[in-house]
């Protein structure tokens, strides 16, 4: 897996703005943001509800886009692509985990996991080998054949993570990634994804509620409304 | 699209029960559409086989009345005729009622030897010219009732009525697969014998010096008749069969109305199938997109989902069909000659099949392009 320690910026967001529209009343969400995010880094994203968060992941992911600003991520700037690029972009850039794993019930943990590199001109047996070992850098090889129902939620998400970094993306987005867990397997999957970050060099941009799940992180942002109102920065290991 | 083929079939597979109830409302749909262009096909197969060097002159009133047998005599002497025959219906039971099949007295000298795309033996041609009693099978008869040269056969008249003994002397053989040998022949003078020499045969049959012009020979029999107690009416083999068939009304529209029904009827049932199963997929679908999928290949996966549900469908309703008319030797009680499911409509069937999958997939494949995925993520459907 690549590593991409170091300060330069893999995201920067200039004067990002973000108004969802609710029929006719328009809710602003983002107010001429700015940020940059170094690659390797792993940053935390806190707020209450509403307040933003979870729409820079969103636009830093690439799937959805600002109502006015620039958003460049891994050199890309995201506003000049159209949804096929978009598309590849993420397919090649980013790994999402999601807070409620997200995996398609009717595929084994191994066909989550190879979903994204059906995307890619990997043959079979190629796309065997990285779903194997992504499977035990989460620790589930022996789990390979169980669908998700067979899987507690640990499990899940860390299948979740595995089909996240399948396919080397250069970011990992992580939308409450414990919001769904028990203590124990929340710190399983905090621990996993801060192994990612220091030993594959994944730059980690985190939404969370759980000032533990926070404490993980290099830099930890709090928004409110909207805007930045406080960053605590950690040093990073 | 290989690669995905795993997903796709998963996918199909998801809700084992709706969609083995879709594929087997598209089995069963497809299976009626075979069965009823089969008997648009069959019927126009019988008007295939069907001579163009030969007329059939009949009474122009109707089927159901008969002409004098001495009509023949000045029929051969009409310029342009080669050679003249007879044949009358004879509509007896064999059995029982549901065994039908076509039976004719005909002409014992001559009315052979028009008609040589049936094989017969001489020896067999010779017998039949002599026995009062006897009987020539067609192949296909033969072979359902397992009837042979010598065998005896009843029939009970219905026009004609009383027991009537018969004495196979031959089984024809068709020149070619398509010719209907579903019928029986009998000697015309055992009939003429029996009603007491009544003298009346139920039509005509005209052998031509030149197909090309059968138009004006028919004209000049039924001149040669005009204003007699028994007028004719004189037509081309094919236009005598059509004859036939249109005496069950507009068949063909009434089929097509059918098939358009059905087809049109499965496609709501496959469309909805797909909506369903495509909605209850909403944040599925979107994950993929947020995996990096493109609208085009998740367009081409509920589209693929679609196709291979009804191609099952599709392929099992024709190949049932197929194999049913075709094990079976199915002919609707002896009124189709044959009713073989035809590659045509088997690929028509297929076509349907194509068509219901792009038609049901159509919807939810452009719903799942336009999918937002942030909005589809929110999805708790």
């Amino acid at each position: 897996m690549e590593n991409l320690a170091g300060d330069r910026p893999i995201i920067t967001l200039r004067g990002v703005s973000k108004t969802y529209r609710r029929d006719t009343i328009a809710v602003p969400v983002l107010a001429a943001l700015d940020l940059d995010v170094a690659a390797g880094e792993f940053l935390a994203l806190m707020g209450p509800s509403g307040s933003g968060k979870s729409t820079i992941l969103n636009l830093v992911s690439g799937i959805d886009s600002p109502t006015a600003g620039r958003v460049e991520v891994a050199g890309v700037d995201l506003g000049g692509l159209d949804g096929a690029a978009l598309a590849a972009f993420r397919a090649r850039h980013v790994g999402f985990i999601f807070q409620s794993y997200n995996l398609i019930p009717v595929l084994t943990a191994f066909q989550n996991v190879e979903l994204p590199l059906l995307l890619t001109a990997l043959d079979r047996r190629e796309r065997r080998q990285h779903v194997l070992d992504v499977l035990e850098v989460v620790g589930l090889k022996d789990r390979s054949d169980h669908f998700p129902r067979q899987l507690s939620g640990g499990q899940e998400q860390r299948v979740a993570i595995a089909r996240a970094i399948v396919s080397d993306p250069s970011l990992l987005v992580a939308d409450e990634p414990t919001g769904d867990l028990d203590a124990a397997s929340a710190a399983e999957i905090l621990d996993l994804i801060g192994c990612l970050n220091r030993e594959f060099g994944k730059t980690v941009v985190m939404v969370t509620h759980d000032p533990r799940a926070a404490e993980r992180a290099h830099r930890v942002l709090h928004l409110d409304k909207g805007v930045l109102v406080e960053a605590v920065r950690r040093e990073r290991p | 699209m290989t690669r995905y083929l795993p997903f796709i079939l998963r996918n199909t597979l998801r809700n084992k029960r709706r969609t083995v109830l879709t594929v087997l409302s598209i089995v069963i749909s497809l299976f009626l559409f075979c069965t009823l262009r089969t008997v648009i096909t069959s019927l126009a197969a019988s008007l295939e086989s069907a001579s163009s060097a030969r007329l059939i002159t009949r009474r122009s009133t109707s089927l159901t009345f008969m002409l004098p047998v001495s009509y023949r005599d000045r029929i051969a002497q009409i310029p342009g005729v080669a050679d003249a025959s007879w044949m009358t219906w004879f509509g007896g039971i064999y059995i029982e009622e549901r065994n039908f099949f076509a039976q004719f007295a005909v002409d014992p000298q001559r009315y052979l030897e028009l008609y040589p795309e049936y094989r017969l033996t001489p020896g067999e041609k010779d017998v039949f010219r002599r026995e009062r009693t006897a009987c020539i099978v067609g192949e296909k008869l033969a072979r359902k009732y397992g009837f042979e040269v010598g065998d005896r056969i009843t029939l009970r008249g219905t026009i004609f009525e009383g027991v009537w003994d018969f004495t196979v002397c031959g089984v024809a053989h068709p020149a070619t697969p398509d010719l209907d040998t579903n019928w029986l022949l009998f000697n015309g003078d055992y009939l003429n014998q029996r009603m007491g020499d009544f003298g009346q045969v139920g039509a005509f049959v005209l052998k031509l010096d030149e197909p090309a012009r059968a138009g004006d020979v028919a004209r000049a029999v039924d001149a040669t008749f005009a204003n007699s107690a028994a007028e004719t009416k004189t037509e081309t083999e094919k236009a005598f069969q059509m004859g036939f068939i249109s005496m069950l009304g507009n068949i063909q529209a009434v089929i097509y109305a059918l098939g358009t029904a059905i087809v049109v009827a499965i496609g709501l049932v496959s469309l909805n199938t797909m909506m369903m199963a495509a909605r209850e997929r909403t944040r599925e679908i979107a994950v993929l997109k947020a995996l990096g999928f493109a609208d085009r290949t998740v367009v081409g996966l509920v589209l693929a989902e679609s196709l291979l549900i009804t191609l099952a469908g599709g392929l099992l309703g024709a190949g049932l069909a197929r194999l049913v008319f075709g094990l079976t030797d199915f002919t609707a009680g002896g009124f189709f000659p044959s009713f073989a499911v035809t590659d045509g409509t088997v690929a028509q069937a297929l076509g349907i099949a194509l068509f219901l999958g792009v038609v049901s997939g159509a919807a939810p494949a452009w719903n799942a392009a336009r999918l937002h995925i942030v909005d589809a993520l929110r999805h708790t459907g």
